[in-house]
């Protein structure tokens, strides 16, 4: 990891009156209604709430694949307009390209800047090894475990230098077991190349040990209901979640949801509504 | 594997047994009432007019204007075929002004094209492989459609985030996405297009295998027609089996994929 370049800076994110509307017609309704936030470079930012709450679609908004509909969302003072390398996008389930091999998929953010094939081969494979995947860049995707496959598509964002991590419920479909390795896994990684992140969660657990900071979100429409600052030292490990101080807090969130239980709302997604004429894009916990 | 191998006897015995039937009825003129069997020619007859075909010059002649005229048109469909398809499955603007001309054209069967296409083209040799690639079209073309409308819009989405533009995400992720699609079409449409092209040699050809079956018809040399059939099967499967060993080696992922 020693040839590794830092990230050129850590992305600052500012919304202001941040509206984003979904669906069209009579079924539109605004998924995130008035957000106001920014997020400091380098910062550690999860956004808690409830299924279809709208916290897929600021994700969304943030990757550029949807469009505000009122406010402005900025990161570092430009106005997103569109996806871009800067602002790397990790998804629930994985979306490593099937007829690429592990290094080729890895590799693809250098190849789409035109960078030679030795050279971008030697970075992906660098990479590779900061995941813990530098024995299998030779499989395809579909031979490796669903925790290898987020590994996998961490590097294959990482390796762009992203100002943004964005990462919606990225272990959301993965064991308990392997979530937790993960999510160690995660952590030593953004100690090594800090970049802000913001991640998208609706597991509590998750969010109190990974974030520096919770924005907790109301569903429909979406909007921060409290904005939480953690200060539990790094690294952290396991015995956290036992604390008193970590079970202060999620009592805390649990009852900043609880009330909003009762009501299923159908999923979102940074993609926009799920398609009806494509399977859902996430499954359902 | 080895149940496999304990199968083939029963499967090698019944093909003989159809061989002794076809021997028997054809040497007793077996005559069923429905159909007969008079002017069958025996196995033998056959086997002789092959092997009086195969070391004579006109094969050459035969199964090189076949192949041509299949290869020609096959080629062009396919080319037209997949950039179309691709364009009409990404793209609402050539869905709506190219698929609905070609959805009125794609009911018509390619042999009832024949008389037209005798019409519009100067030589019968570019009327025979219109037919061919008209056979040959839309099989491919809609496979393509279907194939690259069914690309995961999540994965379209993740290149774009990841720095693809237009060209890049039609050739990382919709042309690859869409192939195993495509190959399946290309396997179909080799098909066709030489059951087109038979067809269309019989009416206009001078040289081919379809012109060679119906010329031993008109000139009663009936065991030649068997042979005809035998060949049409031979090069249609054979080229079939091509188009989908090409496939398999153009698409590796898909087998592990569908194993895993």
């Amino acid at each position: 990891m020693s040839s590794y370049q830092p990230a050129p800076e850590p992305g600052r994110i500012e919304g202001c009156g941040l509206s984003i509307r979904l669906g069209e017609g009579a079924e539109a309704f605004e998924a995130v209604q008035r957000l106001d936030f920014t997020v400091a470079p380098g910062e550690f930012v999860c956004i808690l709430g409830p299924s279809g709450c709208g916290k897929s679609t600021l994700l969304g908004a943030l990757a550029g694949h949807l469009i505000p509909c009122a406010g402005q969302l900025t990161v570092d003072d430009q106005t997103i307009d569109g996806p871009s390398p800067q602002r790397g996008m990790v998804f629930q389930h994985h979306t490593l390209l099937p007829w690429r091999s592990v290094l080729d998929n890895v590799a693809f953010g250098l190849k789409m800047q035109g960078v030679g094939k030795a050279e971008r081969q030697r970075q992906a494979r660098e990479m590779l090894q900061l995941v813990g995947l530098a024995d299998f860049a030779g499989r395809w995707p579909s031979q490796l475990s669903g925790g290898m496959q987020q590994r996998a598509e961490i590097a294959r964002v990482l390796i762009n230098r992203p100002r943004l991590l964005l990462m919606d419920e990225p272990f959301g479909a993965l064991d308990a077991q392997t979530r937790a390795r993960m999510q160690e896994l995660l952590l030593d990684i953004w100690a090594r190349i800090h970049t802000t992140v913001v991640f998208v969660t609706h597991d509590i657990d998750e969010a109190l040990f990974l974030a520096d900071r919770i924005l907790v979100m109301s569903p429909r429409p979406g909007r921060f209901i409290e904005d939480l600052h953690l200060d539990f030292p790094r690294p952290r490990c396991a015995s956290l979640l036992t604390s008193p101080a970590f079970t202060h807090f999620k009592r805390h969130c649990l009852a900043l949801l609880r009330h909003e239980e009762g009501r299923e709302l159908p999923r979102l997604t940074p993609l926009g509504l799920p398609d009806a004429d494509h399977p859902p894009l996430r499954i359902a916990l | 594997m080895t149940r496999d191998l304990k199968r083939w006897p029963v499967r090698l015995a019944s093909l003989l047994a159809c061989l002794l039937f076809w021997h028997v009825a054809a040497s007793a003129r077996l005559d069923l009432g429905l159909f007969t069997f008079t002017y069958v020619p025996t196995p033998r007859a056959v086997l002789d007019a092959a092997w009086q075909l195969l070391t004579s010059s006109a094969v050459l002649a035969h199964l090189g204007s076949s192949l041509s005229r299949v290869f020609a048109g096959y080629a062009v469909a396919a080319l037209l075929g997949v950039s179309l398809g691709l364009l009409i499955g990404r793209s609402k603007w050539a869905e709506d002004t190219l698929l609905p001309p070609l959805e009125v054209l794609r009911p018509i069967p390619a042999v009832a094209w024949i008389p037209l296409a005798i019409l519009m083209f100067p030589s019968s040799e570019l009327s025979m492989v219109f037919i061919t690639f008209t056979g040959a079209l839309f099989p491919i073309l809609l496979n393509t459609v279907h194939g690259a409308e069914a690309v995961d819009p999540r994965l379209v989405a993740s290149a774009r985030s990841l720095g693809a533009r237009r060209w890049a995400i039609l050739g990382e992720v919709v042309l690859p996405g869409a192939l195993p699609s495509i190959v399946t079409g290309l396997a179909i449409g080799m098909g066709t297009s030489w059951f087109c092209l038979v067809t269309a040699e019989m009416i206009a050809g001078q040289f081919g295998i379809g012109y060679y079956t119906w010329e031993s018809y008109t000139l009663q040399n009936y065991p030649d027609i068997i042979v005809g059939m035998l060949l049409i099967g031979v090069l249609g499967m054979g080229s079939s089996a091509l188009v989908k060993r090409l496939g398999a080696l153009a698409t590796p992922w898909y087998r592990t994929q569908r194993a895993g």
